[in-house]
């Protein structure tokens, strides 16, 4: 059993009286892909945002590989090896899509040597970027951008890469797209991944393990097929709110 | 009868069929509004001229300039509404594509536009047509050039909207004539120590608006645009006050001085005439050649992670912070080394005039840089420039219309800004390149949905 990558111990973050976190606890361990599942509004940006400090944590602490991070500043902690595909994909819109992965090899190190080769994965992972290379970002699809995001995060070759919602308001075809990447990513080169999403279906479906937030509280967690077969998970995320 | 209702359209007005009657009638309806909305904003604005009488204001009322405002404005609406909006309400399509292709010539050959353009101006003083008076608009001309590229690293690259530049034009002259009177230091020291000084306040402004973003950092930076020109004014012990700073030492050439008498100078070293026209020169070239450094220093900035830091910044500044990158420092670098610039620029100014004081940099100035910025295309280099010359010039020509020059003025901007929103090369130039040089045009970047 291997030791946990990141770890989140009794976390409480507000925003200045309206608490977002009560007492979260959460572990990914290295080669997991872990997903977090929860309702509009639950928390699930506000925890993702909370392990990369911007808000900090009131309380608990967040450890990444044994270094405590809770009240590091966010570029420090994104240096450390985690890379993040934000809420809302926030590509940078009059830059063109090389440049965006550009931006993303800031994170590495070594960008210089392998900025060439790290382009080139890029672009075998998601085809249609090397197509758009020199449009800009502002111009592609949603399920292009969402892309760009995650291709941008991998350039600064992370050790742990968050994903906030990358299927939102995106096509099923493009999302099963995205999270077979996704997946292969995680098989073939050991890339741990944490993810939140809505669309439990899927995120369960791709993850080892999962967390289910309800009003900023982790109310549940289990592995990815158990939670998928739970009544009481089908019925409040899975049929899409039909209840 | 149709046919016939063809034919008779061409003869004249008064024959037209029922289909365009109405739109004349539309059109003359239209144009009336426009006049009585032009009537009610001349008779504040036009009709009341105060000249200083003997024992005070005497008021003159001019009821035929009001007429001539109405007359001129019903005239052009309904002009346009007849001929330029004929179709359907909207500007004629080949006008729209001849603008499309002259701003896509202008970015898609800046490479050869360039160079050509910093020839000719090399050469300009040694141009036939060159006389006194061209050269000191050339030189008024390049210090906005240069101001605009300095404001367009912090508004146009990292997107902080500043409205107090001319607070740093202010420090690195103000620096400059303090450090050269007191100290008497040439030229050539005073001039980086004022760049340096004007990068510190930079920063010292940078810091307390870090959180702030649009609107809120436009106010702030105008209040402090405004208090440092009230602190240069009231600080009578140190700047002088009202007074100002006189008697600044002028440039010298490899310590050859622009004096018509004396033991060392320029014209006696050369064996030249003299000539009040060698010192001008000298000070074009001064301008030009630190004009160039502004856009030099940009463009090799805008490759380098800082550059690059910049325009993420503008872009969004939640993902640079997912990037790593230090939202914070970017920030006050962007201050500080467009603050240099401003710097840089107000030195030349200090040194140009030899006489400085708080009433060159109020906020008119601050508002033409900007808008200088804007114009050009935020970000653009070669639309910065144009932008100045457009801007400069144009006040220049309208010089003897001095009282309707703000009126010109507020209705180009606003022309332009309908015509051309992103300005006058709305186009960004990728900092990175693939084996060829692409730009995308401005018309092809409306921000993707879904
Ligand atoms: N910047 C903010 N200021 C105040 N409240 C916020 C802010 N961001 C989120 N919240 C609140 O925190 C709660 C959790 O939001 P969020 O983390 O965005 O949820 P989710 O990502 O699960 O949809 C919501 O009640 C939301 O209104
Ligand atoms: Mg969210």
């Amino acid at each position: 059993m291997s030791s946990a990558m990141l770890s989140v111990k009794a976390v409480e973050t507000f925003y200045g009286k309206i608490q977002a976190l009560r007492s979260v606890d959460l572990e990914v361990r290295k080669g997991e892909i872990v997903t977090m599942i929860g309702s509009n509004g639950a928390g699930k940006t506000t925890l993702m945002m909370t392990i990369c400090g911007s808000p900090q944590a009131r309380t608990g602490r967040i450890l990444f590989e044994g270094t405590d991070i809770t009240a590091m500043p966010t570029h420090d902690i994104m240096h450390l090896g985690i890379a993040q595909s934000p809420e809302g994909r926030r590509i940078f819109p009059r830059m063109t899509v090389v440049e965006n992965l550009q931006m993303g090899s800031i994170l590495n190190k070594d960008a210089e040597a392998t900025f060439d080769e790290d382009l080139k994965k890029s672009y075998d992972l998601f085809p249609i970027l090397k197509s758009r290379e020199t449009q800009r970002a502002g111009t592609l699809s949603g399920g292009e951008q969402q892309m760009l995001a995650i291709a941008r995060a991998l350039m600064g070759r992370p050790k742990l890469l968050l994903l906030d919602e990358p299927s939102l308001g995106l096509a099923p075809l493009i999302v099963r797209q995205i999270f077979d990447v996704i997946r292969d990513l995680n098989k073939n080169s050991g890339l741990t991944v944490f993810l939140v999403e809505q669309n439990a279906y899927h995120a369960l479906r791709l993850a080892h393990r999962g967390y289910v937030m309800v009003n900023g509280k982790i109310t549940m967690s289990a592995t990815g097929a158990e939670l998928l077969a739970r009544d009481d998970i089908k019925s409040a995320y899975l049929e899409g709110g039909a209840h | 009868m149709s046919e016939l209702a063809d034919k008779t359209a061409g003869a004249g007005q008064g024959t037209h069929g029922t289909a365009s009657g109405p739109k004349i009638i539309g059109a003359l309806k239209d144009a009336a509004i426009a006049g009585v909305i032009a009537l009610l904003l001349a008779i504040p604005i036009l009709s009341f001229r105060t000249i200083p009488g003997d024992g005070g204001l005497a008021m003159y009322s001019r009821w035929r300039e009001v007429a001539i405002a109405v007359a001129a404005v019903f005239t052009g609406r309904l002009l346009l509404n007849l001929f330029w909006w004929s179709q359907s309400g909207t500007p004629s399509r080949t006008k729209a594509s001849a603008l499309k292709s002259l701003s896509s010539l202008l970015s898609s050959s800046t490479r050869f536009i360039a160079p050509a353009v910093i020839i000719f101006a090399f050469l300009l003083p040694f141009m036939p047509f060159s006389n006194r008076y061209i050269m000191e608009l050339a030189v008024l001309v390049l210090t906005y050039v240069m101001l605009g590229w300095g404001l367009n690293i912090v508004v146009g690259l990292a997107g902080l909207l500043d409205l107090g530049y001319v607070a740093f034009y202010a420090v690195g002259a103000y620096s400059f004539a303090l450090l050269a009177t007191t100290f008497g230091w040439s030229f050539w020291i005073c001039l980086p120590l004022a760049g340096i000084l004007a990068a510190m306040w930079g920063v010292i402004l940078g810091f307390p608006v870090l959180r702030l973003r649009g609107d809120y950092l436009a106010i702030v930076t105008l209040a402090f645009g405004e208090i440092v020109r009230i602190v240069l004014l009231n600080w009578y012990t140190f700047t002088g006050g009202p007074d100002g700073i006189s008697s600044i030492p002028r440039p010298t050439f490899f310590g050859l001085e622009f004096k018509r008498f004396g033991d060392n100078t320029f014209a006696q070293y050369f064996g030249l005439e003299y000539s009040s026209l060698h010192r001008i020169i000298f000070l074009f070239y001064i301008i030009l050649i630190l004009a160039l450094i502004t856009n030099f220093a940009t463009m090799k900035l805008r490759r380098l992670p800082i550059g690059r830091a910049w325009e993420a910044l503008r872009e969004d500044e939640i993902a640079c912070k997912a990037l790593g990158i230090n939202t914070t420092t970017t920030k006050l670098s962007a201050f500080a080394i467009g603050a240099m610039f401003g710097g840089f620029a107000g030195s030349f100014f200090a040194t140009k005039q030899g006489f400085i004081s708080p009433e060159s940099f109020v906020f008119l100035e601050s508002a033409l840089i900007l808008a200088i910025v804007v114009l050009g295309g935020m970000g653009s280099q070669i639309g910065i420039a144009i932008a100045a010359v457009a801007m400069i010039g144009g006040i220049e020509l309208f010089r003897d219309l001095a009282e309707y020059r703000m009126l010109i003025f507020g209705l180009a901007m606003v022309l332009i800004m309908v015509w051309k929103p992103r300005g006058l090369v709305g186009t960004r130039t990728p900092s990175i390149f693939l084996k060829e040089k692409k730009t995308i045009s401005a018309d092809l970047v409306q921000e993707g949905h879904g």
